[in-house]
């Protein structure tokens, strides 16, 4: 399995000055595989990104490249192409220079430097645009201009710093497919940082979530969003009921809201040790009455609602001043009285719980 | 714009007060552009005649002709050095932070800012001391610290307007630091490169204090215009000065055009 490691970073940590922005990665990145960092701002992405492409170097650790250490091998021998979050393209260059660049930085001649980058452009659609300047070109063209630019090399590893990040919604999901197409068919290693889960989850095959520096999680999309391994991971993606409670020596949850059941596979836990417990949103639902006995559930108050469609998330509040979320389908939600400040039963079957095993 | 926000008398006044500004400092130099081709001895009106002597009189000088070449010499050499160093300086501040940058840049921007007298008098203690006085490069030498601060100025401005990733990003294609100078941050200055070449020739070519101080035999022709005035009144020095007008202004207008067309550029690659 080692032989699969394209990247590895073994006990990486980097400071400035007082503050880590990474603490002691250990993280694997595997041939053809897209892969997804995700976290808030600061959460130490973008250094991780940045020390692959050698643009900062590590404080401590080491990083592997096809297994050959390469911290002190300088930014511009590592064939590590990035695309950048503000693109960085040349504004004094035109389309088709900017793609040559890396080529004739390899000393390949013009003739079949301007071959090689011609077809790029086609490749990316863009052959229409090779002699436009870059002020010309819409944030969807320039996005295209910037892959080609990195990908004219041929690399092993793309990397991609919130490339997405500057485009409006309907743009970005158009992106989305050509990026995750390219990288099917290139078959080469995408490293993706990202901020927006739904780029991530969209498109990598898997993610890996940071925060303040440390790795809380790492698996696919689906894996994290069904189990996720910590409180913050389940925080973050926003999409989950958290219960925080003590083991019981019946084998419940006592929390703030009251005794949930907790599901079969944990109901051993010793007493009195600490659990929390995850529902997903989309597993949750409302009743205005008492909900029956092979459910648990809590009271709260309605405090907001967002509809997105034919989907409509509605927010609530428990007495001990908890926030609980529901997703549910408008037509289950039309007969039950959402108003603010409406107390309503939210309620989920018992084995849809899950239990944090690092809470 | 809309029309309604507007008050058509202090339009009025604020178009009247620009023109009587243009008017205070050009009105100088018009009169001497207009005694210059007057065939009166004495610039008095009414005026006389159309003539161009006096051109032809300084054009027959040869004092006149060295000074000029002694001029041309000293602003190349002096605009090419200046220019270097300049961008140099512009750089390291782009690329670097480092303890005491502040007092570096305060430092590197001093010159411009001392009087010119004392500049003149300084450079001549110190280059006859070390015997560089009163030859061109005591000139050369005098005009490099001077126009230095103006090309640092210049490029400086330019560099801040550049994406702070785009040089990574050379080096992230393959470029070596060298390499990424050469194809990225050059040709990005480039305007502002050629913008401090025009400015601090224009300088070097107006530059009287520090000049009359070092230059000796050496003059260039600002000082050699003293030397005019101090003998004679001649309309002569209308001719040389209208002369040395029309040079400094177009210095200085190839400057500006190719500074503001850079500017163009790089606010609208980075609007949208």
């Amino acid at each position: 399995m080692q032989s699969n490691a394209l990247v590895t970073f073994d006990g990486v940590i980097k400071r400035f000055g007082g503050f880590v922005a990474v603490q002691k990665l250990d993280l694997e990145i595997h041939k053809g595989e897209f892969l997804a960092i995700m976290g808030s701002s600061g959460c130490g992405k973008t250094t991780t990104l940045r020390m692959l492409a050698g643009l900062d170097a590590p404080t401590e650790g080491e990083i592997r490249l096809g297994g050959k250490p390469i911290n002190d091998l300088p930014t511009w021998k590592r064939d590590t192409p990035m695309v950048w979050q503000s693109l960085a393209l040349f504004p004094f260059l035109n389309v088709i220079e900017n793609v040559e660049f890396a080529l004739k930085m390899r000393g390949v001649g013009a003739t079949e430097r301007r071959k090689r980058a011609g077809n790029w452009l086609e490749r990316m659609q863009i052959s229409e645009f090779a002699e436009r300047n870059i002020s010309q070109l819409s944030g969807g063209q320039r996005q295209r201009v910037a892959l080609a630019r990195s990908l004219v090399v041929e690399p092993e590893i793309l990397l991609l710093d919130e490339p997405l990040s500057a485009l409006d919604a309907h743009l970005k999901v158009r992106m989305q497919s050509v990026l995750q197409n390219l990288q099917r068919e290139l078959g080469i290693t995408f490293v993706y940082v990202t901020h927006s889960q739904s780029e991530a989850f969209a498109m990598a095959d898997r993610v890996v979530i940071m925060s303040k520096g440390v790795v809380e999680q790492v698996g696919s999309a689906q894996e994290i969003y069904r189990a996720p391994r910590t409180r913050f991971v389940a925080e973050f993606l926003g999409s989950s009921n958290i219960f925080a409670g003590t083991v019981t020596p019946t084998g419940m949850l006592d929390a703030a809201t009251g005794q949930h059941r907790l599901p079969r596979a944990m109901s051993g836990a010793a007493p009195k040790s600490a659990a929390t417990l995850v529902v997903l949103d989309t597993r949750s639902y409302l009743s205005a009455v008492e909900p029956g006995p092979e459910f648990d559930w809590v009271r709260a108050k309605v405090v907001g609602e967002e509809f997105t469609g034919a989907m409509a998330k509605i927010y609530l509040e428990t007495s001990d001043g908890s926030e609980l979320r529901v997703q549910s389908g408008y037509d289950e939600l039309a007969a039950l009285p959402i108003n603010n400040g409406q107390e309503l039963f939210v309620y989920w079957r018992p084995e849809d719980g899950h239990v944090l095993p690092n809470a | 714009m809309n029309d309604f926000n507007r008050n058509r008398f202090v339009e009025f006044g604020l178009r009247f007060y620009i023109f009587l500004s243009f008017l205070f400092v050009f009105a100088p130099i018009a009169a001497s552009f207009v005694f210059s081709f007057n065939s009166d001895r004495f610039p008095s009106i009414p005026l006389g005649s159309f003539s161009t002597e006096w051109y032809v009189a300084v054009a027959s000088d040869p004092l006149v002709w060295a000074g000029l070449r002694n001029t041309l010499f000293v602003g190349l050499i002096v605009a090419v050095i200046s220019t270097a160093l300049g961008f140099g300086a512009a750089y390291t501040d782009f690329r670097y932070r480092f303890f005491g940058k502040s007092a570096y840049l305060a430092l590197a921007l001093l010159p411009p800012t001392i009087p010119v007298v004392i500049l003149g008098l300084a450079m001549l203690a110190f280059l006859s001391r070390i015997n560089l006085s009163g030859q061109s490069i005591s000139v050369i030498i005098a005009h490099i610290v001077i126009c230095s601060p103006f090309a640092m100025a210049i490029t400086r401005l330019r560099l801040s307007q550049m994406d702070p990733d785009l040089e990574a990003a050379a080096w992230n294609l393959g470029a070596s630091e060298w390499a990424a100078m050469r194809y990225v941050i050059v040709p990005f200055a480039a305007p502002a490169i050629f913008g401090a070449l025009f400015i601090t020739m224009a300088v070097s070519f107006d530059e009287f204090a520090v000049a009359w101080f070092v230059s000796g035999l050496n003059e260039t022709l600002p000082v050699k215009v003293l030397g005019f005035l101090q003998g004679q009144v001649s309309p002569r020095i209308n001719a040389i000065g209208t002369f040395v007008f029309v040079i400094s202004m177009t210095l200085v207008i190839f400057a500006q055009l190719l500074l503001t067309g850079g500017a163009k550029d790089a606010q609208s690659a980075s609007n949208d």
